[in-house]
């Protein structure tokens, strides 16, 4: 559907919360709305869930880009799980670059239930970005760190 | 599964008929899974969900002695619930259970790169597979449900479900907003396409009530804070002063009559300012409860203290009126709440060009339904803004529904409100009475007769959009020409009217937005609430214990609110009845001997579930408070707190199998 520039078809990690984004993308699905193949969904009872850890871990094991999902502001099922997760995402926005890694590979957004259409849109503009800036490869990288320049 | 035992796991890739098969290659990702870590058993079968379907799995735990079943087919939402007790009836842990998503997540959105969803689908059941593989056993949690309901909103549907759960003898709150119930439908004076007289069949129910022993009804009051959860739901209520002890006020009208305004000129709301009450007045004749209220706005002795009085001398209750009564907040323990907070009609002034509130001619169709009603400002005869009847009427159908600039869904009951309307107008009035409409929608019981009906009776109908609505003198007081396309006759048509009523659209209440978040409940788009599933949960929420009933879910006519209210009504006494709820079991624990204390977690928690145990300063989740969020599970900086179900084990697991081949046999990744 969408065109494969350097042949690369991107990987997405996304980690989206029970209420709001898993909702979001299981009613894409059930209005049959079309986006690309490139995500895969890890279901979290809550964006405050998403341990940094967990975003490293994907791309230490290959992950070209990652998804955080959560309620807006305001209306997290848990009160305010998706600003504990803000205060997270902006810190380890930093810790990417200090690790060579191009900060626009992790994205957060918040997506509401009734937001599908919202959550495809999110899913082709991060699909054609990691498309352009080419693949990770960081579990190589680490492998043989003095081989490949980082990018960040 | 015991200590040291290795998990022997099921996986079923589900065809879904032709909805995952037609796009996945089911067969392939059976042979997939087959080849996957620990599976011992891997299949492809039409339905999963069927009773055959749950069978293949319960023979293949006997008889490949599975510990662990995944199943490849729909959303979690749908099926989880029932592959677990598939999983329990055959002795396995339910918990045992990994659902994959290959349905809504795969086959539904990549239908048009077949090759790329299957890789996708495969990804996602290696992924679960390898979660599987260090899924624990966990036990259910159960909570006691209060017998006690919270109903939000007096329109019909609240009443409804109100009187259907206390003539079950259950203890119900009725919380409503204005100082009557009855809602809309009190202020509609015929209800389509029977015609009944809509006091008739309300006002019974309404006194029902407000005798109910086991109703306790507070109106002019609304719900300001919502603690706790599924059977224990600790609700704030804020009781607005009326000014008046309702145990007292006898409802005998006296200090209205006696009010030092001798007569009434302030606009009245349940009239749609078309009528006049005083600063002391009751709603409409038929108001429950009978209690009288003092408008704090208008009210002399309210607003300055400055008035003699007059009504308190007349009443014949000591103290029943009382300037000093104050606001109250008293707290209530209820077990389920339903919602039935009603709509709110769509306000033409965002479509100037109708002319509304320019011209005298235009009104409504609410301002008509009170025009027509006989306890109406002009006592049910259709008279205008000038004094005159009108000879010809127009009604503008779909004004704020089916319109790109305003709401693009249809509301569903203006065509039929119109038509009732017209049938009104003519039957009073003996007026020509001219519908401009997109399509006419009458899809219900007697509706398309009552179309017929009306057609027979001389209303005349044009199929086609109003173009642009005109004053006939400078002035704009007289007639309005309103001209339109006739898309039948293939001309233009322009018609002078005397009244102009707009059919406007139902929308989701002002406040909706508000109400959501008091109730952790979510809103669609248009503002709607939204059900747990459109077709098998219509009243249910995804907030376990809070239910939905008529319009603030959708808009919809008496009957589909009526019955919406009967099914809310039937879920809140299911849980009651049963006594208690099983919860998802996914709270957050602490593992004692590795928290260091540290109190990060303490203050992230958004239930004060963490407390320090005094003894050795380490943290303790209290699970009754826990609901299972996980936040203080991803900051502790020890990794001494995990949550049942989503473990870091089995996350750092999925994610690595997402990407990665094959996960370590058995082995995670760290």
């Amino acid at each position: 559907m969408t065109p494969a520039t350097n042949g690369h078809d991107p990987k997405i990690v996304s980690l989206f919360c029970n209420w709001c984004t898993y909702i979001a993308a299981d009613s894409e699905g059930v209005s049959r709305k079309q986006y690309p193949a490139s995500t895969r969904v890890v279901r979290l009872m809550c964006s405050g869930r998403v341990d940094p850890q967990f975003v490293l871990d994907a791309f230490a094991k290959g992950a070209d880009g990652v998804l955080i999902g959560g309620c807006h502001p305001g209306d997290c099922h848990y009160s305010e799980g998706n600003y504990k997760n803000l205060r997270r995402y902006s810190l380890l926005k930093r810790v990417l670059t200090e690790f060579g890694i191009d900060p626009r590979r992790l994205r957060l957004e918040w997506i509401s239930a009734s937001e599908g259409e919202k959550l495809a849109k999110v899913i082709r503009e991060m699909t054609e970005e990691l498309r352009a800036l080419g693949p990770l490869n960081l579990p190589e990288k680490i492998a043989r760190p003095e081989a490949v320049a980082m990018e960040a | 599964m015991k200590e040291g035992e290795t998990p022997r796991i099921g996986v079923y890739v589900c065809h879904c008929g032709l909805n995952i098969a037609g796009v996945l290659s089911v067969k392939s990702l059976a042979e997939y899974a087959g080849r996957l870590p620990n599976v011992v058993v891997s299949r492809d079968y039409k339905y999963m969900c069927s009773d055959p379907g749950q069978e293949l799995i319960r023979q293949d735990i006997r008889e490949h002695g599975l510990n662990r079943v995944v199943v490849a087919a729909c959303s979690p939402f749908l099926h989880e619930e029932t592959f677990r007790r598939v999983c329990a009836s055959a002795g396995v842990n339910p918990y045992f259970y990994q659902m994959v998503n290959i349905r809504e997540h795969a086959a539904w959105v990549h239908s048009h790169e077949k090759e790329k969803a299957t890789r996708k689908a495969e990804d996602l059941i290696r992924a679960g597979v390898a979660r599987a593989a260090k899924l624990e056993p966990v036990v259910r949690q159960r909570v006691p449900i209060h017998p006690a309901v919270l109903v939000v909103g007096g329109g019909i549907a609240g009443i409804q479900a109100a009187l259907t759960l206390a003539d079950a003898g259950k203890k119900v709150y009725l919380v409503e907003r204005e100082p009557t119930i009855g809602g809309h439908m009190a202020q509609f004076d015929k209800t389509f396409p029977t015609l009944d007289c809509a006091a008739c069949i309300l006002t019974p129910k309404m006194t029902a009530v407000g005798n109910h022993p086991n109703i306790t009804l507070w109106t002019y009051s609304d719900v300001v804070k919502v603690d706790g959860s599924v059977g224990h739901f600790t609700v704030t209520v804020r009781r607005r002063p009326r000014y008046v002890h309702e145990d007292l006020c006898i409802g005998c009208l006296l200090c209205i009559e006696s009010c030092i305004y001798p007569d009434a000129r302030v606009a009245s709301e349940f009239d749609l300012g078309l009528g006049k009450r005083k600063p002391v007045y009751i709603p409409f004749p038929q108001a429950v409860p009978m209690k009288v209220v003092f408008d704090p706005e208008t009210c002399i002795a309210v607003k300055t203290g400055k008035c003699t009085r007059p009504c308190v001398d007349v009443c014949g209750v000591e103290g029943a009126i009382d300037f000093e009564q104050k606001e109250e907040f008293p707290q209530i323990e209820v077990g389920t709440i339903i919602l039935a907070t009603g709509f709110k009609t769509f306000d033409p002034h965002r479509l100037p060009f109708y002319g509304y509130g320019r011209y005298p001619a235009v009104y409504t169709s609410l301002e008509v339904e009170r025009l027509l009603n006989a306890s109406g400002p002009t006592g049910g005869e259709v008279v205008l803004r000038n004094g005159k009847k009108p000879e010809a009427v127009g009604i503008v159908h779909c004004i704020g529904s089916r319109d790109e600039n305003t709401n693009r869904y249809c509301s569903r009951v203006c065509c039929m409100y119109a038509m009732k309307i017209a049938h009104l107008i003519r039957e009073r009035t003996g007026a020509e009475v001219y519908n401009f409409y997109i399509d006419i929608r009458a899809p219900g019981k007697g509706f398309e007769e009552f179309y017929d009906r009306v057609q027979e009776e001389g209303v005349h109908f044009i199929r086609g959009k109003v173009g642009d609505v005109t004053p006939e003198t400078p002035d704009g007081k007289g007639r309005v020409v309103v001209s339109a396309d006739d898309t039948l006759l293939g001309r233009a048509r322009k018609i002078p009217l005397d009244m102009l009523v707009l059919a406007v659209g139902l929308e989701a209440q002002a406040d909706a937005n508000e109400v959501r978040r008091l109730f952790n409940i979510t809103c669609s788009e248009e503002g709607f609430f939204v059900e747990r599933h459109p077709k098998l949960a219509p009243v249910n929420t995804f907030t376990d214990g809070v239910f939905l009933a008529g319009c603030c879910q959708s808009p919809k006519d008496i009957p589909d609110s009526v019955a919406q209210a009967g099914a809310a009504a039937a879920e809140a006494l299911a849980l009651i009845d049963r006594g208690e709820m099983e919860l998802s079991p996914n709270f957050a624990y602490v593992s004692a001997e590795e928290c260091s204390g540290c109190k990060t977690c303490v203050p992230l928690c958004p239930y004060s579930a963490i407390t320090l145990e005094p003894e050795h300063g380490k943290a303790v989740i209290n699970q009754a408070l826990c609901k299972g969020c996980g936040v203080c599970v991803a900051a502790c900086p020890s990794g001494s707190i995990g949550q049942h179900l989503f473990e870091d084990a089995q996350i750092f697991d999925e994610i690595e199998a997402l990407i990665q081949g094959v996960a370590a046999n058995g082995e995670g990744a760290r």
